[in-house]
């Protein structure tokens, strides 16, 4: 019999991966930005096992707004990434030091 | 264990196996493909909860749309990957460290615990579309007229960021086209006509 705790996690095990793909990938944005989707779908896996396990439709529209703000994220994510590469010719975290931060 | 059991463990071991798979592919053409998978798994296992809508929603969005976004991006940037792969290892002993003692800490405040849950087996003809929609229509019309309002910006957004005006690119201009005037496009000239005879004589 699956309980909630299952659930939780396995969704809890997903998000410690994609905080070691953080860690591990310091240099690579597109990797980061992936492990940053990795990271959503975990939260939203947690979202649909509350709202399944306690009757709750709310954690299920929650979830399609966390994967409308996910889609539009990614999109621009990408296209600053785009203009990077065509400024910089690199997308290595350690170059974008123009800010002098 | 019963078949519910099963295809649980078995999708959450694709979808470790695959997140897995993401944080240390060296090729980002591979981390993207088996983000794919762990969208996939994940849709199942939403299946396997009673979220159909949102199961195909992902399908449809992610892996139809984002991940698509993502596998141009990866193939159109030309990537120097040692470069990029530099100090994965050096950073290996610390993220694991840390990813393990936060996965340590969830697990134990998570196992055994049921926070109050008691799934009941929806009525029979119980539609999670239609659930969905009723409430997304009536008591969170106003957000979700923000997320329209939100992709809509992120369009724009994504089409200003990486639209660029090239300066030698030749186009017409068609409103100055159409009001040209016979004036600007015709010039007379007067030339002093010579006989036949002697322009013949003088190309010789």
């Amino acid at each position: 019999m699956l309980t909630i705790s299952h659930y939780l996690i396995l969704a809890a095990i997903l998000f410690c991966i994609s905080v070691l793909g953080i860690f591990l990938n310091r240099r690579n944005v597109i990797i980061l930005l992936m492990s940053i989707e990795l990271m959503l779908l975990a939260v939203n896996l947690n979202f649909i096992t509350f709202s399944h396990y306690l009757n709750d439709m709310a954690g299920q529209v929650f979830v399609f707004f966390i994967l409308t703000v996910a889609a539009a994220e990614a999109a621009i994510g990408l296209a600053i990434l785009v203009v990077l590469f065509r400024n910089l010719k690199t997308i290595d975290v350690d170059e974008l030091d123009q800010l002098r931060g | 264990m019963d078949f519910e059991t099963f295809v649980f463990y078995s999708f959450g071991a694709i979808l470790v196996a695959s997140g897995l798979r993401v944080v240390t592919a060296r090729n980002p053409v591979h981390a993207a493909l088996a983000l794919v998978l762990a969208f996939f798994t994940a849709a199942g296992l939403w299946i396997l909860l009673e979220a159909e809508f949102l199961a195909i929603t992902l399908v449809l969005v992610y892996v139809g749309a984002v991940m698509v976004l993502f596998l141009f991006v990866v193939m159109m940037l030309d990537l120097n990957l040692t470069k990029l792969r530099e100090g994965f290892w050096s950073y290996l002993p610390v993220a694991v460290a840390v990813a393990a003692i936060m996965g340590f800490e969830m697990v134990t405040v998570l196992y055994g615990r049921s926070f109050g849950s008691q799934a009941v087996a929806e009525p029979a003809g119980y539609s999670n579309t239609k659930a969905l929609g009723s409430l997304l229509y009536t008591q969170y019309l106003y957000p979700f007229e923000v997320a329209a309002v939100i992709l809509l910006v992120a369009i724009v957004a994504a089409i200003a960021l990486t639209m660029r005006h090239r300066k030698d690119t030749k186009y017409q201009n068609p409103a100055s086209q159409v009001a040209v005037r016979r004036q600007d496009r015709v010039r007379m000239v007067k030339m002093k006509a010579t006989p036949r005879a002697a322009a013949l004589e003088s190309k010789e």
